[in-house]
């Protein structure tokens, strides 16, 4: 009986490793699966802009609003009734809150990670890429709820006890973010200082400079193009950034005074009010209109990474 | 003496900005699993949520989060994988290639928020799907295609050319050689590349809140007819994740042992995501040991 089983196992296995080398052997095929699959990724990105540029311009095209006011005005009153002047809906304050908490969260967290990549690369590399480059990649893992719900249960009640306001702030959004693109920044910034050549440090030291200097005057001015790429792609992860935000910025929809204030975002409007308005409404068609917006910033900051750096580095 | 001083002084800063990464690191995790390490249990792990009362677990969540992985992984990996062989092996320098490698870039820096309303045009309405595991698991299969095709492009970039040409002068066609030489030598980065974006996947949650939606319906785990909505494996249904649970608990409320449910959630993800970035490393060395030690 075992011999049986065995018998069919074999051939099985080999007639499966039979239509397996078959199908590997066939050039065309095999080329026109990996063609079919690169194509893939342009399809789904026309789709993509063609889809949410369809949606997003609605709000101008069907309602009449006009660009201008929909970018640069605070007025933000979606469902106020014709009878008291019509609904208005600038979101003015929404791209400002989206901006300045990922503004302030690359302020913080580019120092930070230019400290985190040098001592990586340069002070210490056994200790760096032992213990430090593990925890930066640990933390690349974690999920964003995570941070917001960290956020929301330890920074928000601390916030709220030590510093004041209601601790739902531009602050605690832009604290949770600067821990949230830390790994983003130092493992491009790690890189292109690995990718330097040897000699630069080798002959800033012969020259008689201390390490800080060499670090100061050479390294870092000649892995520009990483820190600028780096800093960009922290700015535009912190700027789509939907939910670790939305849970620690008190959502309030005006423009804040404070760093204390509560805040609204682009991104977490639309987590908030997609559910609840319906399709084809002016309100819910606002809603896509800032996922335009996001969209097309999201193009504005690549574009920035490819051709706004000068060469040299590596860019990822 | 001055830079000599200065180069102390920048010393002393760069281990403090290092330390400081490490505590805040240390700390979060230790918070996590202190505070919702406790609460983890057999009945937490398999006991429905409940709505307004207390007591209620995450059974449903953990398995729609492994369930919508799978479904999402099947497309991503074999796409991913090919998409890569191509810009590895076939693409040449010109438009075609510099189009793929501007929209793999494209996606890679898309807000998931904005993939996630795509999937809510693309898969929940226009299909006429609904809220469901299938449109959830090919919005994530969009966010995690650029990283997929990014990994097997760098691993096959790692295989020696040499290799390579070995098999092409013994007469093998490019496409064998593929198959039965690079990629099999691409293999230990390939696993661990796959692996780290399930982790992703696993922890993702604002790409599904409008395609796998906010809630899961009462399933039958003895229904194992697919077509029946009762049914978890069904891929027509609703389905919360783990993650978008944890966000739904936290900013809704509605329940009065909120603290327990979401710092045991936090705790269980937090684990299988470390799991996974363990299990990349662990099982992506091994492969590579197995490989060159024969």
């Amino acid at each position: 009986m075992s011999t049986l089983i065995l018998k069919i196992n074999s051939l099985m296995k080999n007639n499966f490793t039979k239509r397996l080398g078959n199908l590997a052997g066939n050039e065309l095929l095999g080329k026109s699966l990996a063609t079919g699959a690169a194509l893939i990724a342009i399809v789904s990105t026309v789709t993509i802009v063609v889809f949410i540029s369809i949606k997003g311009l609605s709000t101008f095209t069907v309602y009449g609003v006009s660009v201008k006011e929909f970018l640069f005005s605070a007025n933000w009153l979606p469902d106020r009734l014709p009878a008291e002047g019509g609904p208005q809906v600038g979101v003015l304050a929404f791209i400002f809150g989206s901006v300045i908490v990922s503004m302030l969260a690359v302020l913080l967290s580019g120092p930070l990670s230019i400290t985190c990549a040098v001592f990586i690369v340069e002070i210490a590399p056994f200790w760096g890429q032992r213990f430090l480059q593990p925890a930066i990649e640990l933390l690349a893992g974690i999920p964003s709820v995570v941070y917001g719900y960290i956020g929301l249960s330890v920074l928000v009640p601390f916030i709220r006890d030590n510093v004041g306001g209601l601790g739902f702030s531009v602050l605690a959004g832009f604290l949770v973010l600067s821990v949230m693109i830390l790994p983003t920044i130092v493992s491009i910034l790690t890189d292109s200082l690995k990718s330097l050549p040897r000699e630069y440090k080798e002959a800033a030291l012969a020259l008689g400079s201390t390490r800080w200097q060499a670090i100061r005057l050479v390294l870092i001015p000649a892995a520009r193009s990483g820190l600028v790429t780096g800093v960009v792609l922290g700015l535009a992860r912190a700027f789509g950034e939907a939910l670790a935000v939305q849970m620690v910025i008190g959502n309030t929809r005006k423009i804040p005074t404070s760093i204390l204030d509560p805040v609204i975002t682009l991104t977490s409007a639309i987590t908030m009010d997609m559910g609840n308005t319906p399709m084809g409404s002016l309100w819910n068609n606002t809603l896509w209109s800032m996922g335009l917006f996001l969209l097309i910033m999201s193009f504005f900051f690549i574009l920035v990474v490819r051709y706004g750096v000068r060469k040299g580095g590596i860019t990822r | 003496m001055n830079s000599r001083i200065a180069d102390r002084i920048a010393t002393l800063v760069f281990w403090a900005g290092a330390l400081l990464v490490i505590v805040i690191l240390g700390a979060m995790i230790v918070y996590i699993l202190y505070h919702g390490g406790k609460y983890i249990s057999w009945d937490f792990l398999i006991k429905p949520p409940q709505v307004v009362r207390a007591g209620g677990g995450i059974g449903p969540q953990i398995f729609n989060s492994f369930y919508l992985l799978f479904l999402s992984m099947v497309v991503t990996v074999p796409v991913g994988m090919l998409g890569g062989i191509y810009l590895a092996e076939y693409a040449r320098n010109n438009k075609l290639t510099e189009a793929i490698r501007l929209s793999i870039e494209t996606l890679n820096s898309l807000p998931s928020i904005v993939v996630g309303l795509f999937g809510l045009l693309a898969f929940v309405n226009m299909t006429g799907w609904g809220y469901s595991l299938i449109s959830g698991a090919l919005a994530l299969t969009v966010i995690n295609l650029p990283l997929m095709v990014r990994i097997t492009e760098e691993s096959i970039h790692g295989v020696p050319d040499s290799l390579r040409e070995a098999s092409l002068a013994l007469g093998a066609n490019h496409w064998q050689t593929i198959c039965r030489v690079v990629l099999p030598s691409a293999f230990p980065g390939l696993v661990s590349g796959a692996i780290i974006t399930s982790g992703r996947v696993f922890g993702e949650a604002a790409a599904l809140l409008f395609t796998a939606g906010m809630s899961s319906p009462a399933l039958d785990f003895t229904q194992w007819n697919i077509f029946n909505p009762a049914s978890p494996l069904n891929p027509f249904r609703p389905a919360e994740t783990l993650a978008v649970h944890i966000w739904k608990v936290n900013t809704e409320g509605l329940i009065p042992d909120l603290r327990r449910v979401a710092d045991g959630s936090a705790a269980v993800l937090i684990l299988v995501v470390l799991g996974f970035n363990l299990a990349a490393r662990w099982l992506g060395r091994k492969i590579y040991r197995q490989m060159t030690a024969t």
